[in-house]
């Protein structure tokens, strides 16, 4: 058995472009995601609205309920057929972001409802409309409750956004490929990748755990 | 010519499900006068506070405060409105319920700085005032999750009169505390009292019902057995309900 990193020294540059395509697009994704999360999950407190509950469940449900590669797809090669041609790029920040909406939306949710019912009673009892009552008291401490779910979530949107090399956006994956199309040396270049990913993934981690250690000093347990 | 009360409860129901909780409560609070609420567990004494400030909705009956009507046959005031009488009801909870997310300080001041419209400067001279009233003015900084029990529940009537309230309605304030902490909670609401400032409290300390009341009601099931001055309605009940619960409350062994 023989090993020859090779390919992957002489391809460096590509595989570092590559890795800033694949944090470009994770990042896009992850503000999108976080941004629909938020609209998601607030329209998903109360079941009594019936309308914008029901609008946000559906949504939930449809895209929890199909996979990643296959929205990806729909965005880059279905809609084509409807005159809607997107770029690669735009379609893979939008399309996994939509998706992660949805898994940041059920965070939201559980986070905010998970803050004691007191919370609400007493900010509404000194005045407070709904709103500010929800900006003030509930919602500050429902963040801090966020972060280790959201650290799941970015961390599996990291790893997911490989699947964009599949819509010939050039991210680490795809580099990879390229390399390997013309060297056949796969298992050494899919080990280095792995370890690229490896790393983002679990500096994303330690820089969440720092930012919740920092909101907890300010007195939240 | 006779005072208004400031809180004037009539004919009040409420169910929760199948529950019948409130089966047609008469109450008043008159101004600048303590009413204490006493009553078995159960016996819908919280359910009604909390109605006096909107945080149940009563199914039947009406409620007059500080010179609205909050509620009347299950309409309840709209929410501008609601929101503006609130400002007006000062309202402390058996768990406290601070902001666990904002010092000492900032519990007391939010309400009056984002409701009130008082500059930081204003809302933070008038809190230390209250937190000096409560004892506390070295703890302006701390974060609740330092404090004491007792210590918590003095921030939360200091938070809850930086309103400045017309009235104070009180659910259970002691309940959750130690034993040794339950007293620096009703010396805070001994002095309030002194000072004329109308309170609505539901308790369990006779001791406090028979120092600072000058109203008592006895709830069981949903009704008002009695109300009157401590010294009758705690020495001498007319109620055979009420004799057995002093009882048990007096004598728990």
């Amino acid at each position: 058995m023989d090993f020859d990193f090779s390919p992957v020294w002489g391809g460096w540059r590509e595989l570092l472009h590559g890795a800033f395509v694949t944090i470009e697009v994770t990042l896009g994704a992850i503000i999108l995601g976080c941004l629909i999360g938020l609209v998601i999950g607030l329209g998903r407190l109360d079941p009594r609205r019936r309308v914008v509950f029901g609008l946000c469940t559906a949504y939930v449900s449809f895209i929890r309920g199909t996979p990643l590669l296959v929205q990806l797809f729909i965005w880059f090669f279905g809609l084509p057929h409807f005159g809607l041609n997107f770029p690669a790029f735009f379609c893979g920040i939008v399309g996994m972001g939509i998706y992660s909406g949805a898994y940041v939306s059920e965070i939201v949710r559980g986070a905010i409802q998970s803050i004691e019912r007191g919370q609400m009673e007493a900010a509404r009892s000194l005045g407070m409309p709904y709103r500010m009552a929800m900006r003030e008291i509930v919602v500050p401490q429902a963040v801090v409750r966020m972060i280790p779910p959201l650290g799941n979530e970015f961390i599996a949107l990291i790893n997911y956004s490989s699947l964009v090399s599949l819509l010939t956006i050039a991210d680490l994956t795809h580099e990879g490929q390229k390399i390997i199309s013309t060297s056949y040396r796969s298992l050494e270049v899919y080990l280095a990748i792995a370890l690229v990913y490896f790393v983002l993934t679990n500096l994303t981690g330690l820089g969440l755990r720092l930012v919740e250690r920092r909101l907890r000093a300010g007195g939240l347990v | 010519m006779a005072l208004e009360p400031i809180v004037s409860a009539r004919g009040l129901t409420k169910s929760f499900g199948p529950v019948a909780v409130l089966k047609g409560v008469d109450f008043d609070v008159m101004p600048s006068k303590v009413s204490v609420v006493i009553g078995p567990s159960g016996s819908g004494k919280s359910t009604l506070l909390r109605c006096c400030n909107g945080l149940e909705t009563a199914d039947g009956g009406t409620i007059r405060i500080c010179g609205q009507t909050l509620i009347d046959g299950g309409r309840m005031l709209p929410e501008a409105a609601l929101n503006t009488l609130r400002c007006q009801v000062g309202m402390v909870f058996q768990s406290f319920n601070l902001f666990p997310h904002l010092s000492v300080m900032g519990n007391i001041t939010i309400a009056p700085r984002k409701l009130r419209g008082l500059s930081a400067a204003a809302a933070e001279a008038a809190a230390r005032r209250l937190l000096d009233k409560v004892g506390l003015a070295h703890k302006a900084d701390a974060y609740p999750m330092t404090l004491s029990g007792g210590q918590k529940q003095r921030v939360a009537i200091a938070r809850a009169l930086a309103m400045e309230p017309q009235v104070m309605l009180f659910d259970e304030p002691t309940s959750s505390l130690d034993p040794e902490l339950v007293g620096e909670v009703l010396q805070v609401m001994k002095d309030l009292a002194a000072e004329g400032m109308t309170m609505m409290v539901v308790t369990h300390e006779m001791g406090f019902a028979r120092q600072v009341a000058d109203t008592v009601s006895v709830m069981d099931h949903g009704v008002v057995l009695e109300s009157g001055p401590p010294a009758q309605v705690l020495v001498e009940p007319t109620e055979a309900r009420t004799r057995q619960f002093l009882q048990r409350v007096l004598n728990p062994i």
